[in-house]
């Protein structure tokens, strides 16, 4: 049972880390149910609103990865 | 990344992270002029665009052939983007755009083949690709508008101007993190999905020859990876369409 503290710290700190991108998921899943469920109740308006879409899967999405890169930096910078 | 050499010493080991690294061609040390493999791999990414677009396209035929149609229907579906998010006036734009998405698109794919280096999975490449859009849009947003541009950042519609004061920090805020989320956004995906892949061949190669699983596995990554890498090339230059929409027409 020998090793670095700061090296366990971090590695626990990683983990932690990575539970964000836990709420990113949540985030995108949430973006894509409601565009779907409009989408369900008026096909015709939906092809118009995927470009709207990927916007808001781009933003949910992307504070999952700076999560993920938080975790990175800690492993390896 | 040398860190962590706790290999178990038995079997063969693959570093998830390994496969970033930088590394000169022909060896030596890494000066600021040296040609590296990342070099090479946007080199490769530049000359697939022209041939696609410009040799590929060049037949101009009624009846368009493989290349040709690929490269007009990449052309109208980028041109449709422009004009929808951006607004018309936003065309005259256009050619960056479509540079944009063709250079982030084909570095995503090429990346995909193995043993090749993804250029587009270090913030170093995809950084400078945000900033430019970041700067040209700040720039031209002030010189189309002049002060009118901080529009976008004065909410006009709140209530009371106290309420405007503190939207208006946070816009400033969220505006000035729009490069980093921009970039990090395109690198982090090509990262991640890639990184994945390599523990997953980690797992094939420490189980050898019954390794079913891990190929499986490595399989389906891999389909998710060539739509991925389509999706950020979009997510990438709808976003940028966003931001020269904000800046033509500023105001809430």
């Amino acid at each position: 049972m020998e090793g670095d503290i700061v090296e366990m710290g971090k590695v626990i700190g990683a983990g932690l880390a990575c539970t964000g991108m836990g709420g990113a998921a949540i985030g995108v899943g949430l973006v894509v149910s409601q565009f779907l469920s409009g989408a369900l109740r008026n096909p015709a308006a939906a092809g118009g609103q995927t470009a709207t879409l990927f916007i808001g899967i781009a933003f949910a999405e992307a504070l999952g990865i700076f999560s993920f890169l938080i975790a990175l930096l800690l492993m390896y910078a | 990344m040398a860190t962590e050499a706790q290999e178990a010493g038995s079997g063969f080991n693959i570093h998830p992270m390994d496969q970033f690294m930088i590394s000169p061609l022909g060896g030596g040390e890494l000066q600021w002029y040296s040609v590296t493999n990342q070099t090479v791999w946007l080199a490769i990414a530049v000359v697939a665009t022209f041939f696609l677009l410009v040799v590929g396209a060049r037949g101009r035929a009624l009846v368009p052939s493989r290349s040709q149609s690929v490269a007009e229907m990449i052309y109208g579906f980028v041109r449709n983007m422009v004009e929808e998010v951006a607004s018309k006036e936003a065309l005259k734009y256009f050619p960056h755009i479509l540079t944009i998405f063709m250079f982030i698109l084909l570095s995503n794919v090429l990346g995909l083949i193995p043993y090749s280096f993804t250029a587009t999975s270090h913030i170093a490449i995809t950084g400078v690709l945000a900033l430019a859009v970041f700067l040209g849009v700040t720039i031209l947003g002030f010189a189309r508008n002049g002060l009118g541009f901080f529009k976008l950042l004065w909410v006009s519609s709140a209530p009371t101007v106290a309420l405007r004061m503190v939207l208006f920090l946070i816009e400033l805020i969220s505006y000035f993190v729009r490069p980093v989320s921009h970039s990090i956004r395109l690198a982090g995906n090509m990262m991640a999905g890639h990184a994945v892949i390599k523990v997953f061949a980690g797992f094939a190669g420490a189980l050898g020859v019954g390794a079913v699983a891990p190929i499986v596995a490595i399989t389906a990554v891999y389909g998710l990876e060539i739509l991925v890498a389509a999706i950020q090339a979009y997510v990438f230059t709808i976003l940028t369409c966003v931001y020269l929409h904000d800046a033509l027409h500023p105001g809430h």
